[in-house]
């Protein structure tokens, strides 16, 4: 009975890997082609965006695209901004959530459930409903068209994820380790210090770059908050640059966005292993 | 005596050590949330010197006629739901792929990712690119197989829809496949061999025993995708900002519309709310029927 059920098995096996292989490849096709061809088109010069029969690949490796996306001086501005706000959002996020995070795994307090609960509903409700007062807020304290509002905006909301995140990550650490090195007479900063700072810190290095890659691709609230030019961050220039230049520059805006998203793309490159491994994927959110 | 007193001692150096994180939490995100909730009930509006009254259910009685609103909560959730389901499927699929012990697998799993790695703004300018009536690939590609090319994908109310459905599904496929693939490799490889010995097909081992062990990871993962496709904004506002006419006009982006095109700040925070309850009475029915399956 075995033998002929592992028999039947090997047989079909011959012909289901073929197919399994196949059904992977489309599955490539479709998730890595945009990049692809994005990455083809930044390459390529005006003629050979507008001639019918040019092919896939550019015909040599032009980087005039991306000179010249960087030459735009709005862009570099935006850059900078976005880099800005982004650093200094992970800062403060970084700086705020450890203490609070460490404090809600370790101390039985009610605030606990306080803030599961919260972390759960800021992930509900529509930015409809908080976009409208934080304007008005922000406006009433002159901070519309700041970037000090938007590292306001982006740290309270990167909060309540980071928090989760690095809820985890603390409570991974046996609690035995910190008990023992009290009782070996240590204080509770040394402790801290000592034992709890350097065994967090791959998930302290984590949960910093995922606030610093959500902030550095916000578009909904710079939308709305940021109406000067001079102020606006990468993803608001970018959105603007279509709207302005639309098909003319196709190049140069598929230049502009690779750039944009080299960030993301290097921090996912490094990170690949351990989220396919699943040992992220309580703590990851899109 | 000193129990008490250690535990109260912790309690205290518990609140110093959250009060950083409550108190803009409370300032910037719980008091917004307040009174955006509140603002639906009032008649706010943009402009200087303009002021505000309660207005009780106006705005809930003006919503209930306004068609080019219940229009798009319609599309709204055709969006959510296509997205949440087509994206699990598609998704399951891959992680069940990536399960498996082919070749190359390591680079599989790294190119799934990509969608991941690249922001909501880039996707949609991406994928305009891809889909240009003239110059995009898909259209080319479509003219060299023979099929009738030149359809303007995101410009057409007939197709516009069903095309950003499907850059919404190709956006969130690498967390969903991420989470799928996670919960597979927590199914005891054991359960699988016993059910295999047993003569058990691969169909029948992956309903009956597959599935089950995934179950409490796919209603969660889909909920979650559920809301966050509901809620999503920038990918289709940079794609078609709702147009052509009106045929992917989202309620965010409707909402938005009424809050900062053209000021109506009461109104668009009671579509907020309308939004709001809905999706939590369908998110706790959801939820409720699911944990009612588990417990079977």
């Amino acid at each position: 009975m075995t033998t002929l059920a592992r028999t039947s098995a090997v047989g079909r096996s011959r012909i289901a890997r073929p197919l399994q292989y196949l059904a992977l490849l489309a599955y490539m096709c479709f998730l890595a082609f945009p990049l692809l061809f994005l990455l083809t088109t930044a390459f390529k010069t005006p003629r050979e965006l507008q001639s019918p029969d040019a092919g896939i690949l550019p015909e040599r490796l032009d980087w005039t695209n991306f000179t010249a996306a960087i030459d735009k001086a709005d862009l570099f501005t935006a850059a900078g901004n976005s880099l800005l706000v982004a650093v200094t959002t992970t800062a403060i996020v970084t700086a705020v959530a450890l203490p609070a995070a460490y404090a809600l795994v370790r101390f039985r307090t009610r605030l606990r459930a306080f803030a599961t609960g919260w972390i759960l509903l800021s992930q509900v409700f529509p930015f409809i409903l908080i976009i409208i007062p934080l304007f008005l807020l922000l406006k009433d304290i002159g901070l519309v068209n700041t970037l000090l509002g938007l590292v306001l905006v982006y740290a309270v909301w990167s909060l309540p994820f980071s928090l989760w995140m690095l809820q985890g990550y603390v409570a991974a650490i046996p609690v035995e380790l910190e008990e023992a090195s009290a009782v070996d007479g240590a204080g509770r900063l040394k402790t801290l210090a000592r034992i709890v700072l350097p065994l967090l810190a791959p998930g302290l290095v984590a949960t910093s770059l995922f606030t610093f890659i959500n902030s550095w691709n916000e578009f909904f609230f710079a939308l709305v908050l940021i109406q000067d030019p001079d102020m606006q961050t990468l993803p608001l220039a970018l959105a603007r640059f279509v709207g302005a230049e639309g098909q003319v520059q196709l190049g140069q805006l598929a230049a502009a966005a690779l750039l944009a998203c080299l960030p993301s793309l290097v921090f996912f490159l490094l990170i690949q292993k351990r989220l396919t491994a699943g040992l992220l994927s309580g703590a990851v959110k899109g | 005596m000193s129990a008490v007193r250690s535990r109260r001692r912790e309690g205290r150096d518990a609140w110093l050590l959250v009060l950083p994180a409550l108190l803009p939490v409370m300032l910037f995100s719980v008091y917004p949330l307040v009174y955006g909730v509140l603002l639906g009930f009032t008649d706010a509006a943009a402009g200087l010197g303009v002021e505000t009254h309660f207005n009780g259910l106006d705005n809930y009685v003006e919503l209930a006629g306004n068609e080019l609103f219940w229009k798009s909560f319609k599309i709204g959730l055709v969006w959510a739901f296509s997205v949440t389901i087509l994206q699990f499927l598609a998704s399951l699929g891959l992680a069940l792929l990536l399960n498996l012990d082919l070749r190359l697998r390591w680079l599989a799993r790294t190119l799934a990712l990509i969608p991941w790695a690249m922001p909501p703004v880039i996707i949609a300018i991406m994928w305009q690119l891809m889909l240009n009536p003239s110059y995009g690939p898909v259209n080319r590609a479509l003219d060299a197989i023979g099929l009738p090319g030149g359809v303007n994908w995101l410009g057409e109310a007939a197709v516009a829809l069903p095309v950003v459905i499907v850059v919404g599904v190709w956006a969130g496929m690498p967390q969903t496949t991420v989470t799928l693939l996670a919960g597979l490799q927590s199914v005891p490889a054991e359960l699988n061999e016993a059910a295999a010995i047993d003569g058990a097909s691969t169909w029948r081992r992956f309903w009956h025993v597959t599935l089950p062990a995934l179950r409490p990871i796919i209603t969660a993962i889909t909920t979650l995708d559920l809301i966050w496709n509901f809620n999503s904004f920038a990918l289709v506002f940079v794609l078609t900002a709702g147009g052509p006419g009106g045929t992917t006009m989202l309620p965010s982006l409707f909402a938005y519309n009424e809050a900062f095109r053209y000021g109506h700040f009461g109104y668009a925070a009671a579509m907020g709310n309308v939004m709001v309850v809905l999706i939590g009475a369908f998110l706790i029915l959801y939820l409720r029927a699911q944990s009612r399956r588990r417990f079977q």
